[in-house]
C-alpha cells in the first residue's frame, strides 16, 4: 500500500482515494458537502495555467481548488 | 371562483439545468423582483398554459448545495424551504432539480430538502447527459429509495416538461378541491443520513424542542435540528433566531458528543453521503466505460498552459471592443431620439422655466441614463453567454492565482470585469462570493474599474490638454493617456483590495470551491431572459436615481435667478436686435451676423448667471480645498456636479465655459467643448487646461466615487449606510492625494 501523500502532490492524472482531511474546521464542512470525503477516490486532472489552482474529479464531477487547501487533504495514491 | 395561487417552489445544485426547466414551465412572463431587504433575485413566474380557475405560481430559488448556507443566495434559498420569510407563502410543492450526470452530490442535496417533509417531486433533469456517458437510470428504483416521485426530463429540449406541467395542474386541482391534506397529517418522516445512536438522541432531544418552540414548523423539526447540531456557523449567522437556552442546548449537546467521540461537524454528512452512494449503485447500470467526455476534450484546450489563457484573453478582448465600438450605434440612435424629443418638447412649450426643467432635467437626464442601456445589455449578453455555457467557472480558475495576490477569490474577477462597464451590475455580481468579507473588499473596489461613464471625461480631457504626439512611431500620446488611466484603476483597486485584506476586513483568504461544470449549448431564452431581466432592473434603479439627481441639479444651476444680471443682458439684446447690422461682403447674410452675436450674447449671460447660482456658490465654497490640485472654481462645480454621476462633468463644463449645453456623446460636441477649453485662459492669462491640469484632474476622476446609483447600490447590498459612505470616503479622499501628489509633483519636477 502507498503512504498518504497531499492531493496537491499528485501528477494530473494520477487516481487516489482520500485518507485525511485537515483543512481548518469553520471550512471543512463544505469540502465534506461537495463529496470529499475519507474513503472517496479522486483523480487529479489538471493545474490552472498559473500554475494555481487544480482541477480534481470527485464522485463524477469536476472541482477546482487551491494548492493550498490540497496540502491539507491526505490522499494515497492507487 | 379562482383559488389562491398553488405555489411550487424550484430548487436544486447550482448548474443542474433549474432555470432552464424554470424558464419552459413559465414561458416569458416571469417576474424578476428582490427578496425584501436582500438583492438576491426572486424570480417568480405563473405556469404557462395552466387553468385560470387552478393557477399555479412558480418560484426559483437560487442554486444551492447545501442547507447549511455559506452565500447569501443560498441563505435565502434555505430560508424559503424553512418558511422563515413572511413575504413567501408556503410552498405547496418543493420540486428538486437534480442533475442526472452528477448523482451523488445532487443527490445530497435533495435528500436535505425531501428530509423538510414538504411535498416534494423529484425533477431528474439531464438525463441524456447521463446516458451519452454511460449511466443508465433506474427511474422506478430511484423514487422508491426516495420515497418521492421522480420525473425524468431533458429541460434544454422541452422533454418532459408536459408531463411535469400536467402533474402541476393535477396537485394545483386536487388542493383547490381540498383532497391533499397541506397541514402534512400524512406526512411521513423520512431519514437519510444514519447517524450513529448517541447522535440520533442528541438529535432527538433538539427536536423535541423545536417543536415545542415552534409548533407552526412541526414537520421541519428533526431536519432543522440536525442542522442545528452540525452547522459550525449557525452561532454566529443566527444568535437572534433562536431563544439563548436552546443554543446552550445545541452547545451542550455538542460538547456530549465530543466526549463520547463522535465528529458532530461531518458525522452528519458522512452518513448521508454513504446513504447517497448506496441509493446512486442501486439505482445506475453503467452502460458504457467512463470515456473522455466532450467537456474534457474542450478543457484540454479552453484551460491550456498557452491556448486557455490566449483564448481568455481575445475573449476578454472581444468583449471590451465590442462594449466599446459595436455598443456605439444603438447608443448614438438613442441619443438623437433622446435630443429629437427634447427639441419637440421645446419646440410644443416655448421658453420658460418649465420647459428648460422638462428638456434640461427631466427628457436630457433620463436619456443620459437611457443611452447606457445597449452597453449594459451588451455586456449582461456576454455574461449570460459565459455563464450559460459554463465558461465562466474556468475564467474563475484561470484567473485565481492573479486574485489570489492580493488575497480575493477568482470569482472576485467578474465583478471587477464588469465594472469596466459599470460598477452596478459588477457589485450585484458579488453575490456568488460566499465570504462576506471577500464580497465586501470586492464591492468596495469595484468602483475603481474605469467605468464606461468615465470615458466621455477621459475624452473630454485628452483631447484639451494631451498633445498629438507619436511616441515610437506609432504609440500616440492620446491613446497611451487612456490607456494609462484604466491601467490606473486596475492598479488602484487590486492595491486597495490588497489593503483592506491586510487590514479593515483582515481574514485568511477563504478557500476557493470552484465547480467546473459540463460545457453546454447556451439556451437562447435563458440567455435573453437573463439579459433583459438584469438590464430592467438597471435601468429602473440608475432611472429614479438620476431622474431626481438631474432636477435637483437643474434647480442649483438656474437659482437664484439673479435678476439684475438678467435685465442687464436683455437690455444688451434689446439693443443687439435694434442696432443696424452692416451688410455682409455679399450684402445677404446681415441674420446669420446678428444670431451669431445674439448666441455670444447669450452664451455670457448663461455662465454670469451660473456664476451666481446655488452652483456656482457652490463651486466657489469648494474651491480653497481645490485649489492644491490646481482647480479654480468652474472646474468645481463640474466636479460637484458630477458626484451624482461621471459623465454630467462633460455638459457641466460646456455650460460653464458658455457653450450652452451639450449633449455629452455628441464627438462633435466633445471636440468643440475640447477646443473651448484649450483657449480657455485665467486671469494672469496662463492656460488653464495644461497637460498636467488634465492629467490630475484624470488621475481624480479615476479614483473619486462620483455615482450616486452606487452609493445606492452598494448601500443595498450591504443592507447599511456604513459602507457606501466608508467607500464615498476613501475614494474621494484618495482621488484627492493622488491628484494633489500628481499636480505638486509635475510643478516640482517642471510640468506644470
Amino acid at each position: 500500500m502507498n503512504p498518504p501523500v497531499p492531493l496537491s502532490s499528485l501528477a494530473p492524472g494520477a487516481k487516489a482515494v482520500v485518507t485525511g482531511i485537515q483543512v481548518p474546521v469553520e471550512h471543512r464542512a463544505r469540502f465534506l458537502e461537495m463529496g470529499l470525503l475519507v474513503g472517496t477516490p479522486v483523480e487529479l486532472i489538471r493545474f490552472a495555467p498559473l500554475g494555481d489552482p487544480i482541477e480534481i474529479r470527485v464522485r463524477g464531477y469536476n472541482l477546482s481548488l487551491r494548492k493550498h487547501e490540497a496540502d491539507q487533504i491526505q490522499v494515497r495514491p492507487a | 371562483m379562482s383559488a389562491s395561487p398553488f405555489t411550487v417552489v424550484l430548487t436544486g445544485n447550482p448548474n443542474c439545468g433549474k432555470t432552464t426547466l424554470f424558464n419552459a414551465l413559465t414561458g416569458l412572463r416571469a417576474r424578476v423582483g428582490n427578496y425584501a431587504g436582500v438583492t438576491v433575485e426572486r424570480k417568480e413566474g405563473a405556469l404557462r398554459g395552466a387553468d385560470p380557475q387552478y393557477p399555479v405560481t412558480l418560484l426559483d430559488l437560487p442554486g444551492t448545495y447545501s442547507l447549511s448556507p455559506q452565500s447569501l443566495d443560498e441563505q435565502i434559498a434555505r430560508d424559503v424551504l424553512f418558511r422563515r420569510l413572511a413575504d413567501v407563502p408556503e410552498p405547496a410543492l418543493v420540486i428538486v432539480v437534480l442533475d442526472a450526470s452528477n448523482l451523488q452530490r445532487n443527490l445530497y442535496y435533495a435528500t436535505q430538502v425531501i428530509e423538510l417533509g414538504h411535498p416534494t417531486l423529484i425533477a431528474l433533469n439531464m438525463v441524456d447527459v447521463a446516458e451519452a456517458n454511460g449511466h443508465q437510470l433506474d427511474i422506478d428504483g430511484l423514487s422508491k429509495a426516495l420515497g418521492v416521485p421522480v420525473l425524468p426530463l431533458v429541460a434544454s429540449e422541452g422533454t418532459g416538461v408536459a408531463a411535469l406541467k400536467q402533474i402541476l395542474q393535477q396537485r394545483a386541482r386536487e388542493a383547490a378541491a381540498g383532497s391533499t391534506d397541506p397541514s402534512g397529517s400524512a406526512y411521513q418522516a423520512r431519514s437519510f443520513a444514519e447517524l450513529p445512536e448517541v447522535f440520533g438522541r442528541e438529535a432527538q432531544g433538539i427536536s423535541a424542542r423545536l417543536q415545542s418552540l415552534y409548533p407552526h414548523r412541526q414537520r421541519l423539526a428533526d431536519a432543522e435540528a440536525l442542522l442545528l447540531l452540525s452547522d459550525d456557523r449557525v452561532f454566529n449567522s443566527h444568535r437572534d433566531l433562536y431563544p439563548a437556552d436552546l443554543l446552550e442546548a445545541v452547545q451542550a449537546a455538542r460538547k456530549r458528543l465530543e466526549s463520547a467521540g463522535v465528529d458532530w461537524r461531518s458525522a452528519a454528512i458522512e452518513a448521508r453521503y454513504a446513504r447517497v452512494f448506496a441509493i446512486a449503485q442501486h439505482v445506475t447500470v453503467e452502460t458504457a466505460q467512463f470515456g473522455e467526455t466532450f467537456s474534457d476534450r474542450m478543457d484540454r484546450i479552453l484551460t491550456h498552459r498557452v491556448w486557455g489563457l490566449l483564448i481568455f484573453v481575445g475573449i476578454m478582448a472581444l468583449m471590451f471592443q465590442t462594449l466599446f465600438s459595436f455598443a456605439r450605434i444603438p447608443m448614438d440612435a438613442l441619443q438623437a431620439v433622446v435630443d429629437h424629443t427634447a427639441a419637440l418638447v421645446a419646440e410644443l412649450m416655448g421658453p420658460g422655466d418649465l420647459q428648460s426643467l422638462l428638456t434640461g432635467g427631466v427628457i436630457k437626464g433620463v436619456g443620459a441614463v437611457v443611452v447606457f442601456l445597449p452597453q449594459i445589455c451588451l455586456l449582461f449578453l456576454f455574461i449570460a453567454l459565459l455563464e450559460d455555457t459554463g465558461y465562466m467557472a474556468r475564467a474563475a480558475f484561470l484567473m485565481d492565482r492573479l486574485m489570489s495576490r492580493v488575497g480575493l477569490h477568482g470569482k472576485s474577477f467578474i465583478p471587477m470585469l464588469s465594472s469596466f462597464a459599470c460598477a452596478i451590475p459588477g457589485i450585484m455580481a458579488t453575490r456568488t462570493i460566499e465570504s462576506s468579507k471577500d464580497r465586501l473588499v470586492t464591492i468596495l473596489v469595484a468602483p475603481l474599474m474605469s467605468c464606461s461613464a468615465r470615458l466621455p471625461v477621459y475624452t473630454v480631457l485628452i483631447a484639451a490638454c494631451i498633445p498629438q504626439r507619436r511616441i515610437w512611431g506609432f504609440l500616440g500620446l492620446p491613446g497611451l493617456t487612456l490607456l494609462a488611466m484604466y491601467l490606473l484603476g486596475i492598479v488602484g483597486a487590486l492595491g486597495m483590495a490588497w489593503l483592506f485584506k491586510k487590514t479593515l476586513l483582515k481574514g485568511e483568504p477563504p478557500p476557493l470551491i470552484l465547480e467546473l461544470p459540463p460545457y453546454k449549448r447556451p439556451v437562447v431564452t435563458v440567455v435573453l431572459r437573463h439579459m433583459w431581466d438584469r438590464s430592467k432592473l438597471f435601468l429602473h434603479r440608475a432611472g429614479t436615481v438620476i431622474l431626481g439627481i438631474n432636477i435637483l441639479l437643474w434647480f442649483l444651476v438656474t437659482y437664484p435667478r439673479n435678476e439684475e444680471l438678467q435685465a442687464k443682458y436683455d437690455r444688451q439684446l434689446l439693443a443687439l436686435s435694434n442696432s443696424p447690422i452692416p451688410p455682409g461682403p455679399e450684402g445677404n447674410i446681415p441674420e446669420s451676423i446678428m444670431g451669431i452675436r445674439q448666441a455670444a450674447v447669450q452664451r455670457e449671460m448663461a455662465g454670469a448667471l451660473l456664476r451666481d447660482s446655488f452652483a456656482g456658490r457652490v463651486g466657489r465654497f469648494v474651491e480653497p480645498v481645490l485649489r492644491p490640485l490646481g482647480f479654480d472654481w468652474k472646474i468645481g462645480i463640474g466636479i460637484v456636479a458630477s458626484f451624482a454621476a461621471r459623465e454630467v462633468f462633460v455638459s457641466t463644463m460646456s455650460l460653464v465655459y458658455n457653450l450652452g449645453e451639450l449633449d455629452t456623446h455628441d464627438a462633435a460636441a466633445q471636440s468643440s467643448l475640447a477646443e473651448t477649453l484649450k483657449g480657455e485662459r485665467d486671469e494672469q492669462n496662463q492656460t488653464v487646461f495644461t497637460p498636467l491640469k488634465g492629467v490630475t484632474l484624470m488621475v481624480f476622476y479615476v479614483f473619486a466615487l462620483q455615482c450616486v446609483s452606487t452609493v445606492a447600490i452598494v448601500r443595498r447590498e450591504t443592507n447599511s449606510w456604513k459602507w457606501p459612505l466608508f467607500q464615498l470616503v476613501y475614494m474621494t479622499a484618495l482621488a484627492w492625494v493622488l491628484a494633489f501628489i500628481t499636480y505638486q509633483g509635475g510643478r516640482l519636477l517642471g510640468w506644470g
